[in-house]
């Protein structure tokens, strides 16, 4: 085999036992699938009724509107503390033993940190279709053609890739398995912070500014454009070059951090 | 600069690390051939995991040249981390897995194909007692099954020189007993162990050669019963029946150092029958009766007490043990 080879293999080791953690431990995916849910059941039977009455409704068919609102933010906050996973998983296998007999073999350095990666992106996606599902039995549609999902979906991948590449950078740079739950939990405030919930223009200034600044925002437009209709216009590129940038720095941070781990740590 | 490294599994020259400050291995040399067992001694803090964790690529050392199956450390690790295996001082399994699993997945980052990994599990498993454990999770495993796990997954690839790092720390003495023999057999098969331990008495039942380190350099090396026979300790102990008896012993043999307290009489001495023959007889012609004899011949611990000149123990757990008498 080719080095290549090599990697692709281990990678795909690493990915299955990685799957094999998340199947016989079920609680930490269960944990993050319903923390959105919770979200979306709250906002749209609480807050609903009135939040839907600032967006032209009244009544039902004001917690109708807010359910069609809200829902492309949940499906982002869904992606945002998906990724909290990651570094929990991460930190907890750098804080254990195995790591080590993995860096004494002859195995590709990447495999470790891919294998991590792409299974907590197929668990996002597993818990994405979970909130999805919720969210279709409690009432929201959509009129987005096939075409449209397929693009919601592909950017809502790409946006989970870049934070769970942040968010496994930030497993490897705690000291703990502790901090490494903690750190990344800015990343499910984000969201608030943004479009998905209310319109920026809703918010004072200062506020109003960062929100239509950060990358949650355009994610959520140009997912809401695709899946609800309305205009997407720039959106969709700046929640590109947002998710490519982030996922290529944290990229490029967690590999740094991985192997750098191997020089220090005196015992 | 070439080296000849024929027989030689492993080979260190002038090895240096620190951790800012603090120097951890201070141009340590040692060779072990291929084929033995090679113990590094040491008490804690001595710098022994840090040797391990250069020789198997962990970390890098700060100088010297280091080669572990005839490839250099530094210029060719994956070459090296393709023939060790590393049973590390601290649990190296996956707790989420079963038994099996941990080793399905080092048959798979071994390359193994489905069937020779395959044949190759059920081996170690059967071999390591833990064919009836092999699918309950790492949860239900006592502490000798996981430290046997550990070495199984070590020794899924067929590795040529094996790193055990205080292999027997923390474990009861069957399962101590069990994993000697596990080092023993391994060696019989021809692979290199390399093998650290603060326990004397580990060095002396498996190793072929023993190095001591101690605050980062070696300060003896040789065969254990080189070791041994280098340094003095030898004796016979004699207990008497009262203290006359002593006082009349002591008489006799002049060079004997005396214990009033206990009665009892260490006459040094090479252990030789000629020399305990030679005090008997002394004893016998004045009529003196012994109590009670014993033979002491130096072991590790003489050893190491004479080139460290320190205890193996370190110096807080003597003084729990004096609290503790107290």
């Amino acid at each position: 085999m080719t080095s290549l080879a090599y990697t692709v293999a281990d990678s795909a080791t690493m990915l299955r036992r990685n799957l094999k953690h998340q199947l016989r431990y079920p609680s930490l995916t269960l944990m993050l699938a319903g923390f959105p849910i919770v979200f979306l059941l709250l906002f749209v039977y609480v807050f609903g009724g009135q939040l839907g009455s600032g967006l032209g409704g009244h009544g039902a068919e004001g917690r109708s509107a807010y359910l069609t609102y809200v829902v492309p933010g949940i499906l982002i906050i869904t992606v945002a503390s998906a990724a909290l996973g990651t570094a929990i998983s991460v930190a907890t296998d750098m804080t254990g033993g195995i790591i080590d007999r993995f860096r004494t073999m002859a195995i590709s350095r990447a495999a470790v940190l891919t294998g991590h990666v792409i299974g907590s992106l197929l668990q996002t996606l597993a818990v994405l279709v979970l909130v999805a599902g919720v969210s279709l039995a409690i009432g929201f549609r959509s009129h987005a053609s096939a075409l449209e999902w397929l693009a919601a979906v592909g950017v809502l991948t790409l946006f989970a890739l870049a934070l769970i590449w942040l968010s496994a950078a930030l497993g490897l740079a705690a000291k703990s398995v502790e901090t490494a739950s903690n750190t990344p939990m800015f990343l499910t405030l984000l969201p608030f912070l943004s479009s998905g919930f209310v319109p920026t223009a809703s918010m004072p200034p200062g506020l109003r500014q960062f929100a239509e600044y950060e990358p949650f925002t355009p994610v959520t437009q140009t997912v809401r454009g695709l899946l609800t209709g309305g205009p997407i216009g720039a959106h969709a590129i700046a929640a590109i070059v947002w998710s490519v940038g982030i996922a290529v720095a944290s990229y490029f941070w967690a590999v740094r951090l991985y192997n750098r781990r191997r020089a220090a740590e005196p015992n | 600069m070439t080296i000849n490294l024929a027989g030689q599994a492993i080979s260190a020259r002038a090895v240096r690390r620190s951790f800012g400050e603090h120097i951890v291995l201070d141009e340590v040399d040692l060779t072990v051939a291929e084929g033995t067992i090679f113990s590094l001694l040491g008490p804690n803090g001595a710098g022994k995991t840090t040797m391990v964790r250069i020789l198997t690529t962990l970390i890098p050392a700060h100088g010297g040249e280091i080669w572990v199956g005839g490839h250099n450390v530094v210029t060719d690790p994956d070459a090296v981390r393709a023939l060790i295996g590393v049973t590390g001082q601290f649990s190296a399994v996956d707790n989420l897995l079963t038994g099996e699993e941990n080793l399905r997945l080092m048959a798979d980052l071994r390359h193994l194909s489905r069937q020779a990994g395959r044949h190759r599990i059920a081996e170690l498993l059967e071999r390591f007692d833990l064919t009836g454990a092999a699918r309950k999770p790492l949860s239900t495993y006592s502490g000798g099954m996981r430290r046997r796990l550990d070495l199984a997954m070590t020794l899924v690839g067929n590795p040529s020189v094996i790193f055990l790092d205080e292999p027997t720390t923390g474990l009861d003495p069957r399962s101590r007993r069990t994993m000697w023999q596990i080092i023993r057999e391994l060696a019989t098969d021809g692979v290199t162990i390399f093998l650290t331990t603060q326990y004397l008495d580990e060095a002396d039942q498996l190793a072929d050669y023993v190095a001591v380190l101690d605050h980062g350099r070696i300060v003896a090396e040789g065969t254990p019963a080189e070791l041994k026979r280098r340094i003095p300790g030898g004796h016979i102990q004699l207990r008497f029946a009262g203290s006359d008896a002593l006082r009349a012993a002591v008489s006799v043999i002049p060079n004997a150092a005396p214990d009033d307290d206990q009665l009892i009489l260490q006459v040094p001495g090479d252990g030789s029958i000629a020399s305990l023959r030679r005090v008997l007889d002394e004893l016998h012609d004045a009529r003196i009766d012994v109590e009670h004899l014993s033979i002491h011949t130096p072991d590790l611990d003489d050893v190491f007490f004479a080139v460290t000149g320190h205890a193996a123990i370190e110096p807080a757990t003597r003084q729990e043990e004096k609290a503790l008498q107290l």
